[in-house]
């Protein structure tokens, strides 16, 4: 026993990095508890995506039809907690993406179980550690009874990779489609990299003043450096960029190689989604802006003389 | 239509928090307490539904101490019809929280029950999602558009990478993103009638629901400090370290 399943989420018909995170938080957690990791795959026509996690070295089992196309909290809900039942699963595991939030929760009250979300650590098989209050504080928390619902922070773990193969089989669940219907995904459409996989990120804060100087300031700079687009919640509360490109606790977190903070002052609640930044850099022209209190490298200026010279110097450096 | 609004009162999202002695909880001297940023965004969504649907009635729910009045009070100012406050000195886990709230959605019966997506405080993001599974109702998590017509709604959703959009038919649980709205101010004249406004109290043991906790908070502990690293003079000595010391870029 100790079973773990890891609710596997894709896009396109591949697997994200954030799906990568949450397939070795589940196997890390598994080796803990002394069981085995399987990972659940749910759409329509997904044999191939179900063989390719196989090769993660997991057991499979595929939810495969209409009413699990499009991702819908009830249905999902119920199939995925038909499988938890039928195979002595304790632990389910998922990453805290949109979906992961919209989910986790639900299965857990579903199953009764207890939740524990965002966590940044397993210390043991029952025991997790997870930021709150903004990531002012981390909370060792403790798990009684089972099964156990864990949603994992898109950053906490080393994605997993290819090697292993395990068993690939179909579930029947017993609902179909629920009482919710998918209407559409108006999807962003944007030819740099996702956020939350990207290996350079540039943000800009209230400092950017508006959204036209988003697209005048920092999109050249992001496009210079192969960069993905973040925002600080407060440029989201402002409505200069919409809430998807919010880095923070309360929008995506992020570990890239490189972030570059632009006109951001360092709210806790935003530090809580860069800090685990390979290297931090900061343009502020107010140099006691707390950001610089994590910056590797801070630049005081005027983030609108500053960026374009900055974009400038990197399009030399690409070309030399 | 009848209209479900839960307020949590957490301490401002600006205070900077300190750990207790034993290490399991945080020092409230000195904290000052407001609505939960997430749950006034939700009573703002109430508030114009309201004003869409006549002959609507907005009902706030807070969970927690005698004192949660105070920001139960706050939310009538605004123009909430009325509040219930179910009175515990404990931080109810979510499940208890949408327990507790389950049985007084089958009190009250309302159409739609609307909540901030998470608190602040806890940051766990999960009691509106289980509170629609309790009751089986539809959710629509992260909204950032709510059209009710005809018994049904349609929300937009604030997911990875886009604008999702559900359509169901109510009752159901919709959870609040930042974007949805800018809530207003209480109006002086709305905070002398708040003052009059029904505010029923009910312990949490009349309602006779399980809320022990599943999940213990073992410490807690400040996050680890990240050095500060150095200032740079000019864009080009930042160019230069990224590109030969740290070799980023």
């Amino acid at each position: 026993m100790g079973n773990v399943l890891v609710i596997a989420e894709h896009l396109h018909g591949k697997f994200p990095t954030t799906t990568l995170v949450g397939l070795a938080a589940g196997k890390t957690l598994a080796e803990k508890a002394g069981g085995k990791c399987l990972a659940v795959v749910l759409g329509s026509g997904i044999d191939n995506l179900a063989n390719a996690l196989a090769t993660y070295g997991v057991d499979v089992v595929a939810v495969d039809g209409a009413p699990f196309e499009h991702y819908v909290a009830d249905a999902y809900t119920a199939a995925i907690a038909d499988v938890v039942k039928e195979k002595g699963v304790e632990d389910v595991v998922a990453t805290a993406t949109a979906v992961g939030k919209d989910l986790m929760p639900r299965l857990a009250a579903r199953l009764g179980a207890g939740m524990v979300s965002d966590i940044s650590a397993i210390v043991d098989a029952t025991t997790f550690v997870r930021p709150m209050w903004a990531g002012n504080l981390f909370a060792t928390v403790k798990v009684e009874g089972t099964p156990r619902v864990i949603s994992v922070r898109g950053t906490a773990f080393p994605p997993a990779t290819p090697g292993g193969s395990g068993s690939v089989s179909k579930a029947s669940p017993s609902a179909g489609a629920g009482k919710t219907k998918f209407v559409e995904f108006a999807e962003t459409k944007s030819d740099r990299p996702v956020l939350t996989e990207a290996s350079i990120v540039c943000s800009g804060g209230r400092g950017l003043k508006n959204g036209e100087n988003f697209t005048t300031y920092l999109e050249p700079l992001c496009d210079a450096l192969g960069a993905a687009m973040g925002a600080s919640r407060a440029a989201v509360d402002a409505g200069f960029v919409p809430n998807d490109l919010q880095v923070g606790q309360t929008g995506k977190v992020v570990a890239p190689t490189l972030y570059i903070a632009v006109g951001i002052s360092g709210a806790i609640q935003h530090l809580a989604g860069m800090k685990d930044s390979k290297v931090i850099v900061a343009i502020n022209k107010d140099e006691e802006a707390p950001i610089f209190q994590v910056a590797d490298y801070g630049l005081v200026a005027d983030l609108f003389k500053a960026v374009p010279e900055l974009t400038e110097e990197v399009k030399k450096l690409k070309a030399s | 239509m009848k209209i479900l609004v839960t307020v949590k009162r957490v301490p401002d999202p600006e205070t900077q928090l300190k750990i207790n002695a034993d290490g399991t909880g945080f020092v409230t001297d000195n904290v000052k307490w407001v609505v939960n940023p997430f749950d006034e965004i939700a009573i703002e969504e109430g508030l114009r539904l309201k004003e869409k649907h006549a002959g609507s009635e907005v009902v706030l729910v807070s969970i927690g101490p005698k004192a949660a009045q105070e920001q139960l009070r706050t939310g009538l100012a605004m123009g909430a019809d009325r509040a219930i406050l179910v009175l515990t000195d404990d931080n109810l886990e979510p499940l208890a929280v949408a327990r507790v709230l389950q049985k007084l959605v089958e009190q009250e019966k309302p159409e739609l029950v609307l909540m901030g997506k998470q608190a602040v405080d806890y940051d766990n993001n999960c009691a509106g999602q289980m509170l629609a599974e309790l009751l089986g109702w539809p959710q629509a998590t992260f909204a950032s558009k709510v059209e009710l017509a005809d018994g049904k709604a349609t929300v937009t959703r604030e997911v990875d990478g886009g604008l999702e959009t559900l359509s169901f038919a109510l009752p159901a649980v919709v959870t609040a993103d930042l974007r949805l709205n800018e809530p207003r101010y209480a109006s002086l004249p709305g905070i002398m009638k708040a003052r009059k406004k029904e505010l029923k109290e009910i312990p949490v043991a009349d309602l006779g629901v399980d809320i022990a906790p599943r999940v213990k908070i073992i410490k807690l502990e400040a996050p680890p400090k990240r050095a500060a690293g150095r200032k740079v003079g000019s864009v080009q000595e930042l160019v230069k370290v990224l590109h030969e010391e740290a070799k980023v870029i």
